[in-house]
C-alpha cells in the first residue's frame, strides 16, 4: 500500500525516537516497511520541516489535539482537512507558538515551538482564521508595521510590499483606512501580509472562509503559484473537500484531535476503492437493507433523504439498484453516481460527513459555502 | 535593531490610531474643563491654600488626573486588539515580549502626555500663571508618570476577558488613586486623618502631583518631597510596574 509507505517513512524518519507510531488501521505493514527506510532516516530528518511528537493540547476536560505525530516536508503543501472543531485551528496555533502544549512536542524549522519560540516565529508567516489586522490603519501602513515587527530590512520594506500588495491586486486600496475595505479585500492583504518576510512555513488557517467564488479561485491560484515559485512549505486547513483536494500535495484528515487518515489526495480516494451511487428516497433503511441481499457493496453510508453506496463498478450497477428499488416498491426520489472525492474519504474514515447538515445535494460543497459566510 | 524597529512600530501604530480618532481629541478638552471651571469655582468657598487660588491649586492636581484617566483608559487597547485579533499578529512576532510592552506602553503614554499637554493650553486660557520653561520642565515628570499609570493599565486590561470588566477595574483604580493623589486638598498632617495620609505616600501619583505643583507653583507652594526626591519614587514605581506589565504580556495560554 503506497500510503502505508508514506506514512511509515514519514513517521520513521522523521523521528527515530519515537516509540510508538501511530496505528491506524489501514496501515497494516508498517513493519516491513520500516527497515526500508531505515539508512535514509538522516537525509529525511534534513528534509523534514515540521515534526510533531505526541502533540496533545487539553481544554479542561477537551482533548482538543490528542498525541498528533504528522511529519511535513519542506515545500510541500500539507492540508489539514476535517470538519470544525476538529482540532485543526489549536494545532496551528500550537505551532505557531500561541497555544502551549500539554505534552507533546513540535518542531518548526528545526526549532522548539516552547524553548525556541522566537526563533519559530521568526520562520513561520500565518494567515489566522479571524481577521488580525489593524481596521484603523490603512492597507499599506499594516504592513509596513508586519514588515518592521519581521525584521524586513528598511531598505527592502517599500520594494516587497509593492509586490505583494500587486500580487494581491490592491495597490489601488493600498491608502485606504481597512475599515471601508469588503471581507475578501481583508482577507486578501492578509494573505499578502503573512508573506513580507519571506516565511520558510506559511500556515493558512481557513485562507478562503467567507468569500465569494471569484475571490476563491483568486487566492488559490495564487497559493498555487506561491508553492511553485518561492519554495515555501504551507499548512494549510479546511474544511472545503475541493480546497483541499486542489491545494494540498498531502492531506492528513483530522478527527476529534487525531488523525485519522494521510496521503497525497488521489492515494486518499484510491483506498476507497470504488464509486459512490447516491439514492434519495425516504426509505433508506429498508433500502439499504434490500439492496445489501442482492449487490455487492463496499460501504453504505445513510442519512434521513439519502443513501450512500459505495460500490466497484458504479456504471454496471446503477441501473440494477433502481430496479431492485423499484420491484420493492421504494420510491427514489433521484439516483446519481460519481468518482469518489474527498468528503467521501471523510466518510470512510469516520463514518460521517465532514458537517453533518452538508448532505442537500451531490457534493454539497455550495450549501456549506454559504453557511459559512459572515 | 529589530527590537527597536519593533518598538518603534508599535509606538507609531498607537499614535495613528490616536490622532485620528477626533472624538478622543475633542472630548479630552471636556473633563479637565469642568473639573477646573465648575468643580474648581464652585469650591473656591473651601478658601485658599497659602496664596493660592483653589483653581490654582487643582490646576497640577487636574493634569496628573488627566494623565491617569488617560492611561488607565488606554488599557482598553489590550482587549480591543484581542477582541479584534490583532494582539495575535502582534503575539507570533519574532520580538521580545518586553518590547511589544514596551512599544505599546510608550505609544499609548505619548497619547496620554498630548492630553496632559492640551490640559496646559486650557490653564493658560484660564488665566492660571503659566510659561513655556513651566512647560518643559513639567513635561519630563508628566513622561516619567504616564510610563508607571499606562504600566498599570496595560498590565490589569492584560488579565480582563471583557471590556466590561475591565471598565469595572478601571474605576475602581482611577477614584483611589485620584482622590488620595493630593490632587483636589492637601495631604497635610494637620489638615487630614492619618489613614489618608498614609494611602496618599503609598499611591504614586502624589508624588507625580507633587513635583508638577513644585514645578508651576514654585514658591507659592510647599512641597511635600523635595523634587528629586518625588521623580526617584516615581522612577521606582515605573520600573517595577514596567517588569509587572512585561511579565503579564509574557502569560501564554
Amino acid at each position: 500500500m503506497i500510503i502505508a509507505h508514506l506514512f511509515a517513512g514519514k513517521t520513521y524518519s522523521g523521528f527515530p525516537k519515537v516509540a510508538k507510531p501511530v496505528r491506524t488501521r489501514y496501515f497494516s505493514n508498517l513493519d516491513s516497511v520500516m527497515l526500508s527506510v531505515e539508512e535514509e532516516a538522516q537525509r529525511e530528518t534534513m528534509r523534514s520541516i515540521i515534526e510533531t511528537v505526541d502533540l496533545t493540547r487539553q481544554f479542561n476536560n477537551l482533548i482538543a489535539v490528542n498525541k498528533l505525530n504528522i511529519t511535513v516536508e519542506k515545500g510541500e503543501v500539507f492540508g489539514l482537512l476535517g470538519p470544525n472543531g476538529a482540532g485543526k485551528t489549536t494545532t496551528i496555533s500550537m505551532l505557531c507558538t500561541i497555544l502551549r502544549p500539554t505534552s507533546g512536542k513540535a518542531i518548526v524549522n528545526g526549532f522548539d515551538v516552547v524553548k525556541q519560540a522566537t526563533q519559530v516565529r521568526k520562520s513561520i508567516g500565518i494567515v489566522f482564521q479571524d481577521p488580525s489586522i489593524d481596521d484603523r490603519l490603512t492597507g499599506r501602513e499594516n504592513l509596513y508595521m508586519h514588515a518592521n515587527l519581521y525584521g524586513v530590512p528598511p531598505s527592502e520594506q517599500k520594494n516587497r510590499i509593492e509586490t505583494v500588495l500587486k500580487l494581491v491586486e490592491l495597490e489601488d486600496r493600498a491608502d485606504d483606512i481597512l475599515r471601508t475595505y469588503s471581507g475578501g479585500m481583508r482577507r486578501r492583504l492578509e494573505i499578502a501580509r503573512g508573506l513580507i518576510h519571506y516565511p520558510k512555513v506559511l500556515f493558512l488557517d481557513e485562507p478562503t472562509i467567507g468569500l465569494d467564488p471569484q475571490t476563491r479561485e483568486h487566492i488559490w491560484a495564487y497559493i498555487e503559484d506561491l508553492g511553485r515559485t518561492h519554495d515555501i512549505t504551507m499548512i494549510l486547513t479546511t474544511h472545503y473537500m475541493e480546497e483541499a483536494d486542489r491545494l494540498s500535495d498531502r492531506i492528513a484528515i483530522m478527527d476529534y484531535g487525531k488523525i485519522v487518515a494521510l496521503g497525497t489526495p488521489s492515494e486518499l480516494k484510491e483506498t476507497l476503492e470504488g464509486d459512490v451511487i447516491t439514492v434519495r428516497t425516504k426509505e433508506t433503511e429498508r433500502l439499504s437493507l434490500i439492496i445489501a441481499k442482492r449487490v455487492k457493496i463496499e460501504k453504505t453510508h445513510t442519512s434521513e433523504d439519502k443513501l450512500e453506496i459505495t460500490v466497484r463498478d458504479g456504471k454496471a450497477l446503477l441501473p440494477r439498484i433502481v430496479e431492485i428499488a423499484a420491484n420493492n416498491n421504494v420510491y427514489v426520489e433521484s439516483v446519481s453516481l460519481r468518482e469518489p472525492n474527498l468528503e467521501d474519504v471523510f466518510i470512510h474514515y469516520t463514518g460521517r460527513a465532514i458537517r453533518a447538515e452538508s448532505g442537500d445535494e451531490l457534493h454539497g460543497m455550495s450549501a456549506i459555502r454559504r453557511r459559512k459566510i459572515r | 535593531m529589530t527590537e527597536i524597529r519593533g518598538i518603534y512600530t508599535l509606538w507609531l501604530r498607537e499614535i495613528k490610531r490616536y490622532l485620528r480618532d477626533r472624538t478622543r481629541i475633542v472630548s479630552s478638552f471636556f473633563q479637565p474643563l469642568l473639573w477646573l471651571v465648575i468643580f474648581g469655582s464652585g469650591m473656591r468657598f473651601s478658601g485658599t491654600v497659602g496664596s493660592l487660588t483653589y483653581q490654582e491649586y487643582i490646576f497640577p492636581g487636574i493634569i496628573g488626573q488627566t494623565l491617569l484617566f488617560t492611561s488607565m483608559f488606554m488599557g482598553i487597547s489590550v482587549i480591543w486588539d484581542r477582541e479584534f485579533g490583532f494582539l495575535k499578529e502582534i503575539l507570533v512576532a519574532p520580538i521580545s515580549r518586553f518590547s511589544i510592552f514596551l512599544g505599546k506602553m510608550l505609544g499609548d503614554s505619548t497619547d496620554a502626555v498630548i492630553q496632559g499637554a492640551i490640559v496646559f493650553v486650557l490653564g493658560l486660557l484660564l488665566g492660571i500663571r503659566l510659561d513655556l520653561v513651566m512647560f518643559l520642565e513639567a513635561l519630563p515628570v508628566m513622561v516619567l508618570i504616564t510610563f508607571g499609570l499606562v504600566s498599570i493599565g496595560l498590565t490589569a486590561a492584560s488579565f480582563m476577558e471583557s471590556l466590561e470588566s475591565y471598565g469595572v477595574i478601571q474605576s475602581f483604580i482611577n477614584l483611589p488613586l485620584f482622590f488620595l493623589s493630593g490632587a483636589l486638598f492637601p495631604i497635610r498632617g494637620d489638615l487630614v486623618p492619618s489613614w489618608i495620609q498614609t494611602a496618599s505616600a503609598l499611591n504614586p501619583l502624589t508624588y507625580g502631583v507633587d513635583a508638577l505643583r513644585t514645578i508651576i507653583l514654585g514658591d507659592a507652594w510647599q512641597s511635600l518631597q523635595p523634587l528629586y526626591y518625588d521623580i526617584l519614587i516615581i522612577g521606582c514605581f515605573d520600573l517595577v510596574m514596567m517588569a509587572i506589565g512585561t511579565l503579564a504580556f509574557s502569560r501564554r495560554k
